[in-house]
């Protein structure tokens, strides 16, 4: 690339960009700061930190993060090394399964799910069964594309092997070898999945779990103001993730998987 | 016409490292094994994904009372609220797949080949980062806040221009406005998917351009542009199924004033609006089946696009 000075239009779009950017921000936050009539007020911050509810979908938003990660995790982990040691034939079919949240959106998945396990004969939706599994199909792309990429840089071979002359079994070389060798990898998975189940907001509204997402939404429909304060919360996490992706994955430009599916 | 077939060669040459020869064990007497290792996986897929979806599509020809039927499919291309419900979700996708890949490539330029400072393109890359996973119910609150009755933007045009949008009729809760809310994490998912392809053209094309005589126009028309339109079209079709199965954020957005499929089939989960189930499950495989087009083109365009870029 010659360097060279920016011209006009260059300046114009970039600054376009950037308006469509910040200006939603910008008027959030001021939005969230209206609350008493006629001055600036951290005033829904404060009635929206003090809803015990608040507290609770909160809360139940963080269980369902960490299960979600935890099960997928461990389920693409040992299934992409798996794969790359001992079955490299069915690689495509594994990657085709981790792109089908793509070609079944959420909205759809959850109708399958209801209409399926919301009977008998086998009973789920009383339990969160449905709705993990769901949130652990929405992580497979982030997850394997991270997870796959990883696999790349390490010498699963010589490693598996030099494990097992060890005597490791396949649990100690799951948890001790392949996860520290994958952290980053892992990680960026990790705050992905984490992103997008803290606001997510289809599958639990319509399994009618508690979480966030739902919890702004219904707040939403009484008050004006808190859904702001909150949005912008829900906005520092998101930000807080990806900024932690992308300071995990520093130097590979190939760590942020994008695949769309959680809107 | 002729510098393409030596573009080809120049494009894959050191591409491929080999991956490490090491062939697995002959593996006939475990083969069992190797499955075994695979099972929870596709025990989970098959579970949680293939069997739902697979018995959305046996239940699409249920009819009413029991028996096969293609009355709800034939439903789909019939059934005015229906038709109409998939008419909106095609154009605000596509529009916003349009205006986002237009708008997110040159965002993607400017940054990349622009001139514009280095800082500047790692601060956009990050931050697009965080605008294309920021969706759902907080990003419909946004820009509630932003071009709402009460949004900034709306008080601003208000104060400026002596108006009452309200009172004027004026509202966002359409697929107008709809659509300026997906924009803002379509384009950045095409910035953050061209800012690579553009910084992967190689600067041996242009040279090999210019010393054949050719101008910078030239270059984008004959070279850069076929190269990147694969994945230029490719992101797109991503942009299009990215706001065609989007659910979340139209809710929170404008409940269910718009008529989109994706809160038709929320509206059937939660009770059956239609007044037959074999036609709500139609009605999630219509979009199962264009979330599967998309895929296809989708997969197709980044095979041809990985030809050509790093």
């Amino acid at each position: 690339m010659k360097k060279k000075r920016a011209p006009i239009w260059v300046w114009l779009i970039f600054i376009l960009g950037m308006a469509y950017f910040f200006i939603p921000l910008l008027s959030t936050f001021e939005f969230s700061l209206r609350m008493v009539k006629g001055t600036y007020s951290f005033e829904a911050y404060r009635v929206a930190f003090s809803d015990p509810a608040f507290y609770k979908n909160f809360g139940y938003s963080l269980l369902w993060a960490m299960l979600t990660i935890i099960i997928s995790s461990v389920m693409v982990v040992w299934t992409a090394y798996w794969v790359q040691l001992r079955m490299r034939r069915i690689r495509p079919v594994v990657e085709f399964v981790t792109l089908m949240p793509f070609v079944v959106p959420a909205v759809v998945l959850t109708f399958g799910l209801v209409r399926m396990y919301g009977r008998p004969p086998l009973l789920l939706t009383p339990t969160p069964i449905p709705l993990i599994a769901g949130y652990v199909v929405l992580s497979f792309p982030y997850m394997y594309r991270a997870v796959d990429a990883g696999l790349r840089g390490i010498d699963i071979h010589t490693l598996t092997e030099a494990a097992q002359s060890l005597g490791a079994s396949w649990g100690t070389i799951l948890f001790r070898v392949i996860f520290p060798n994958l952290r980053g990898a892992i990680l960026s998975g990790v705050f992905l999945t984490f992103a997008i189940v803290m606001g997510e907001f289809t599958f639990a509204s319509l399994l009618y779990w508690p979480a966030f997402g739902p919890y702004i939404e219904e707040i939403g429909s009484m008050r004006a103001y808190t859904p702001q304060a909150l949005s912008l919360v829900s906005f520092m996490l998101t930000f807080l993730s990806i900024s932690a992706i992308q300071w995990f994955g520093r130097g590979s430009r190939e760590q942020q998987a994008q695949v769309a599916g959680a809107h | 016409m002729g510098e393409l077939p030596a573009l080809t060669t120049a494009g894959t040459v050191g591409e491929k490292k080999g991956e490490a020869p090491q062939a697995p064990p002959p593996a006939s007497r475990r083969a069992w094994i190797d499955w075994l290792g695979v099972l929870p996986f596709f025990l989970f897929a098959t579970m949680f994904l293939f069997i739902p979806s697979f018995s959305i599509f046996i239940r699409s020809f249920e009819k009413l009372g029991g028996g096969f039927t293609f009355d709800n499919i034939i439903a789909l291309f019939t059934k005015s609220d229906i038709v109409n419900a998939y008419k909106t979700s095609l154009t605000i996708s596509g529009v916003t797949a349009l205006l986002g890949g237009v708008f997110g490539f040159l965002m993607a330029y400017a940054i990349v080949m622009g001139g514009l400072p280095t800082r500047i393109r790692e601060f956009t890359l990050s931050f697009s980062g965080v605008a294309s996973n920021f969706a759902g119910v907080p990003l419909a609150f946004a820009f509630i806040a932003t071009m709402g009755n009460a949004g900034l933007i709306t008080r601003t045009i208000e104060t400026w221009f002596d108006l009452d949008l309200r009172q004027a009729g004026f509202s966002i809760y359409n697929s107008v406005g709809l659509s300026i809310v997906y924009m803002y994490f379509q384009f950045p998912l095409m910035i953050l998917i061209m800012a690579p392809a553009l910084a992967g053209l190689r600067r041996e094309w242009r040279e090999a351009c210019e010393n054949l005589g050719g101008s910078g126009g030239t270059y984008w028309r004959r070279i850069a542009f076929p190269i990147l339109m694969p994945t230029l079209l490719g992101t797109m079709v991503l942009l299009f199924g990215n706001a065609f199965g989007a659910y979340a954020t139209a809710y929170a957005f404008s409940g269910s004033f718009i008529n989109l499929v994706s809160i038709l089939v929320g509206a059937q989960i939660q009770g059956d609006v239609l007044y037959n189930p074999g036609l709500g499950n139609a009605l999630a495989l219509g979009m199962m089946a264009i979330m599967a087009t998309a895929m296809v083109i989708y997969l197709y365009l980044q095979r041809i696009a990985s030809r050509w870029v790093r």
